[in-house]
């Protein structure tokens, strides 16, 4: 499914040259929820991105289901963005001013879906999510919760491979957090993988295997053997 | 993606963000005004000054009397009383003067008038009916002075309008009232249309009286102040010259030119000087109108590069959410496109609008050209399409992150 192997980034500003990553390889199989764990500064955003292809590594080779990911133009990568990717932001990072439909909508109108088609799905998706009643809520009108949902709903409307979630209980209270982790488990049932990053031990604990980055190096890639449930 | 699509997300980014698209509307209609409107202007004050000049009478030649030459003592220019009456019948009747349209003889003198408790001092014109088209004289109430006013030598008599309001109050009817010159009574027949003071003469403050009245009975003389020719064309001036030069010499039964009793003014050099004042005109306008152009285009560039700017991390959440490169910038593109037109067609209405307005509060003729509004419609949208192009590219340029993590 996904195979890093001796993944490097390094970061130019000015003269100086920063290493985020240095040789990093692990694989993530079909249907597995990895928490990826680190302290700040430890590479793990920039991992994210790589996986994410929203950025590409120094050297290093990136497998996505097949497709080796380094190798591929630039419309290739926005289709594998657009198609393979569900991607979730600590920031949520929906449009503003926009409401909660054409948010999820967004992505599938980049993938050529008929505008009918696009309205049925993404009003499905985000009842899937609890937000039914707000369909119609532009960004600014939603908790945070609620937003990271839309954003949830948005990643998954076009059923992805895998799905990266970036510190997603970063902005959120710990009830809410909650709600998210349950959607991630249900998600993780039904059969999507799930590669999450996170620097708080209880939401990791929901995962079925954490790796500890430190310094841009794996230090640690352990099954959990106290696999947490979310309190629903 | 097809481009119904790509049209229906740009115009929807646009009404979301009302006030940032009313702020790109608002710099380019005041860009695009502003130049159409200045544009306008100095059109209309231009055309103003032409007229001006021309209702002097554009193919005009005088023909005045030389100085008197006393014992090698050569007095002022038009002291002599070598031009009469019978010159002008003899130009306008001679078959080898063809290139002479009108000929309008003349005398005038200054002299006090009165009418009932005023006075003032005017200029008094002696002229035939010849005089209106020589002159470019129209009448704004009653009539000019006709050929059978002078064949009869009738006391009436032609106000113009400043010596109607010096005499009887600002915008009187004088017609049917009389008029004292020089101890005799005059009625008055008309009043001319104002033409405005052009230099240090000003043709609003003039009486015009049958030419054979203003020689017999009011200056006691036989002679012509001056001969007014219009030519047919501004092309046969020099001609012209010529032509009523050889044949008034051979009238005058004189063979050497240099000791001629006349003298023939041209209007070229008045053209001449009003041409020079063209280009100056031209040239203040061409600075006014790329100087708005360049302010507009300043502003226009300064509201696109920050709005499309600001959008940056837009751009890479949209890459992130697999939008092509292609895509963005078709959006952007049309985005920039629909803001430019609609700004540029409400700039037009309005430049058109506020130069009507400036135009009526002025008293100055409308004038609007399609070329000012093109060229300024023309610039603003390109510079609106480019900057609202350019920083979108740039921006799709960059890798997703990058552009997300843009401050």
């Amino acid at each position: 499914m996904i195979k890093v192997s001796h993944l490097t980034k390094i970061y130019q500003m000015g003269a100086l040259e920063t290493t985020a990553l240095s040789d990093v390889s692990f694989t993530v199989n079909k249907g597995e929820f990895v928490a990826i764990m680190g302290p700040s500064g430890s590479g793990k955003s920039t991992l994210m991105h790589i996986l994410g292809a929203l950025d590409l590594p120094t050297s290093g080779e990136y497998v996505l289901d097949g497709a080796n990911v380094e190798k591929l133009t630039e419309d290739e990568l926005a289709e594998i963005r657009n198609s393979k990717i569900g991607f979730i932001f600590q920031a949520y990072n929906l449009l503003p001013r926009t409401t909660a439909m054409q948010n999820v909508m967004l992505p599938m109108m980049y993938a050529g879906i008929p505008k009918k088609d696009r309205l049925k799905t993404a009003r499905k998706f985000l009842e899937n999510v609890g937000l039914g009643d707000r369909l119609t809520y532009t960004s600014n009108q939603l908790s945070g919760g609620q937003q990271q949902r839309v954003a949830i709903a948005r990643a998954l409307v076009l059923n992805p491979s895998i799905l990266l979630a970036d510190e997603p209980t970063g902005n959120i209270a710990m009830t809410q957090a909650q709600e998210i982790m349950a959607i991630f488990e249900k998600l993780n049932r039904d059969g999507h993988t799930i590669v999450m990053i996170t620097h708080e031990h209880e939401i990791a604990q929901h995962a079925q295997r954490i790796i500890h980055l430190r310094d841009g190096r794996i230090v640690e890639d352990n099954h959990n053997h106290r696999q947490k449930r979310a309190k629903t | 993606m097809e481009y119904k699509e790509i049209l229906s997300e740009a115009v929807g980014t646009l009404s979301v963000n009302k006030l940032r698209t009313g702020l790109a509307v608002l710099g380019i209609v005041i860009g695009i005004g502003s130049v159409i409107a200045l544009v306008s202007l100095g059109q209309a004050s231009q055309q103003m000054i032409q007229s001006q000049i021309e209702s002097l009478g554009s193919n005009l030649l005088t023909v005045q009397p030389g100085a008197v030459t006393q014992g090698g003592v050569r007095g002022a220019a038009g002291g002599r009383t070598s031009l009469t009456l019978d010159d002008a019948k003899a130009i306008v009747s001679s078959s080898e003067i063809t290139t002479v349209k009108n000929v309008s003889p003349e005398v005038e003198r200054r002299t006090q008038i009165t009418t009932g408790g005023n006075n003032t001092n005017t200029e008094i014109i002696g002229v035939t009916a010849a005089y209106t088209e020589v002159h470019k004289v129209t009448i704004a109430s009653g009539n000019f002075i006709t050929q059978r006013d002078v064949e009869s030598m009738t006391k009436v008599a032609v106000l113009g309008p400043s010596v109607v309001s010096d005499l009887f109050g600002e915008g009187a009817n004088p017609i049917g009232q009389t008029v004292r010159i020089s101890g005799k009574t005059f009625d008055i027949v008309g009043v001319t249309t104002s033409k405005g003071g052009t230099g240090f003469m000003n043709q609003d403050d003039r009486i015009y009286v049958p030419l054979t009245t203003a020689q017999k009975q009011l200056f006691g003389m036989n002679y012509l102040s001056s001969i007014a020719l219009e030519a047919v064309s501004p092309e046969v001036m020099t001609d012209a010259q010529n032509q009523v030069g050889y044949f008034l010499l051979a009238r005058h039964n004189l063979s050497d030119p240099t000791k001629a009793d006349f003298m023939i003014i041209s209007q070229q050099d008045i053209l001449n000087t009003a041409s020079t004042a063209t280009e100056i005109f031209t040239a203040l306008l061409s600075g006014i109108a790329a100087i708005s152009l360049l302010v507009g285009g300043i502003g226009i560039m300064n509201i696109m590069l920050v709005t499309v700017t600001e959008r940056t991390r837009e751009i890479g959440l949209r890459k992130a959410l697999g939008a092509k490169k292609r895509v963005i910038i078709m959006q952007f593109l049309t985005e920039s496109i629909i803001l430019t037109f609609t700004g540029g067609v409400i700039g037009i209405i309005l430049g058109i609008i506020s130069s009507y307005l400036i135009a009526k509060s002025l008293n100055f003729s409308f004038v609007i050209s399609l070329s000012s509004i093109l060229l300024a419609f023309v610039v603003s949208a390109g510079i609106g399409i480019i900057f609202g192009w350019y920083p979108a590219r740039k921006a799709s340029n960059l890798q997703p992150i990058e552009a997300l993590r843009y401050e």
